[in-house]
């Protein structure tokens, strides 16, 4: 039974949140601590923190997290089978139209006029991360304005390497990370 | 949806015969097998390479949402060339027009250009696991996990790199769409820009209104008798017009 509820509230939970992301955040307290008692406000709060720590989708972390609070690993699957459910029909049927009309001239037209704003997107996500890269949380041995001059450095280090070498951004992520983690406890 | 998988690239999925349990490792057949042995294979090693690179960008996406399509498009577009660069357009937009998290949307999307349906299952699987299986662990211990300082520092190390790819994939892209000049697409992206940072909007709106006046300059374009191709060929008719 409480597979069902878990179930239920996560598809409802993936198909009405639209914009991704944080978007799907008040979805998501408004199942899991108002509708049903499953997290508390701190239980909550910690989920967002810890969702924006790891990686994945937040949905999807915040399946994964409720359904092994409330019923275990197998409630976690359940959540998250709930939660991908809406999105892949929806997303079918929309890929379905896309790629047969995509050679249609209005089709043409309105997708000349998304693909600017898609990259305007992708640099407003870029932004948002960087926000909270650069903001001094905590201790840092370089800091100007509340600014962290060590992120800065290794976020221009890497952003330099990428454009001159072109290596894997997985390899420059990895670097980043273990350049950070020994400058953050080393200084 | 056959019509839909047709679409895919013949020389990536050259058999179309196997559905849904093809990417099960029942039995890789050796290459003799017949005419489908082959095949069976390719899909299957199509699949695992999917599987593969959907798990470990998911396993790079803090976040979520729009992190995920530059990833996509270094791995998919730069690096594998499974897709053009305008189709991961596309299909970001597409994934962020669908309801649910961005990028589950727009694994299926590319799992699906990519190989079908056995394509969107297996990219499903790979950008679901690491958050399912990282959130396990977590949660398990998450306040020691939350309070530890060497996870908080090559955290912040990360997300300054994570910055830097995003950075670079804007650079890339955004330099295509001034190179286009086409003023609307121009303003487009700067008015979309400014509109997702300083307005408290769903990001929904902005593409609605994005699609709109794409649709408007293709039949403003129509009306005046000047048939257009697709907009990357250089400097327009309309270039005079401003905005």
């Amino acid at each position: 039974m409480i597979y069902l509820q878990l179930f239920w509230s996560f598809v409802q939970i993936g198909l009405f949140s639209f914009g991704g992301g944080y978007a799907a955040m008040p979805l998501i307290e408004q199942q899991v601590t108002q509708l049903h008692p499953w997290l508390t406000a701190g239980e909550f709060a910690d989920l967002v923190t810890i969702s924006g720590m790891t990686p994945g989708p937040i949905a999807i972390n915040a399946a994964t997290f409720v359904g092994i609070r409330i019923a275990g690993f197998p409630g976690a699957l359940v959540a998250t089978f709930g939660c991908v459910l809406p999105s892949v029909c929806v997303v079918s049927l929309l890929a379905f139209f896309y790629f047969r009309y995509r050679r249609q001239r209005l089709m043409q037209d309105c997708l000349s006029g998304l693909r600017p704003a898609v990259v305007a997107l992708i640099a407003s996500a870029g932004v948002s991360i960087a926000q909270t890269a650069f903001l001094v949380q905590g201790r840092s041995p370089l800091s100007l304005f509340g600014i962290d001059g060590v992120a800065v450095l290794l976020f221009l280090a890497a952003f330099l390497l990428l454009r001159w070498k072109k290596p894997n951004p997985i390899w420059v992520m990895l670097g980043a990370g273990a350049a950070g983690g020994v400058v953050y406890l080393l200084l | 949806m056959p019509e839909a998988i047709c679409m895919t690239d013949p020389s990536l999925v050259p058999g179309q015969t196997g559905h849904g349990d093809s990417c099960t490792p029942a039995n890789p057949e050796p290459a003799g097998g017949g005419g489908r042995g082959p095949r069976r294979v390719k899909r299957l090693r199509l699949c695992g390479r999917l599987f593969l690179s959907t798990f470990y960008i998911s396993a790079f996406t803090f976040g979520g949402g729009f992190v995920i399509i530059p990833l996509m498009k270094k791995k998919f577009c730069d690096e594998l060339h499974w897709l053009e660069e305008q189709e991961m357009l596309d299909m970001a937009a597409i994934a962020q027009s669908s309801p649910g998290a961005v990028a589950v949307n727009a694994s299926v999307l590319t799992g699906f250009r990519i190989a079908g349906i056995p394509g969107a299952l297996t990219a499903i699987l790979g950008t679901v696991l690491p958050p399912l299986l990282v959130l396990s662990v977590v949660s398990l211990f998450y306040d020691a996990f939350r309070s530890n300082p060497v996870v908080a520092a090559v955290l912040k190390g990360m997300q300054a790199g994570i910055a830097a790819v995003i950075a670079d994939v804007v650079f890339s892209l955004g330099g295509d769409v001034l190179r286009s000049r086409q003023p609307l697409s121009i303003f487009l992206m700067a008015g979309a820009f400014a509109a997702a940072l300083l307005l408290p909007i769903n990001v929904i709106w902005i593409l609605l209104f994005c699609g709109a006046a794409g649709i408007a300059r293709g039949l403003y374009a129509l009306r005046r008798g000047k048939r257009r191709p697709a907009p990357p060929s250089g400097q327009g008719p309309e270039g005079g017009r401003g905005e």
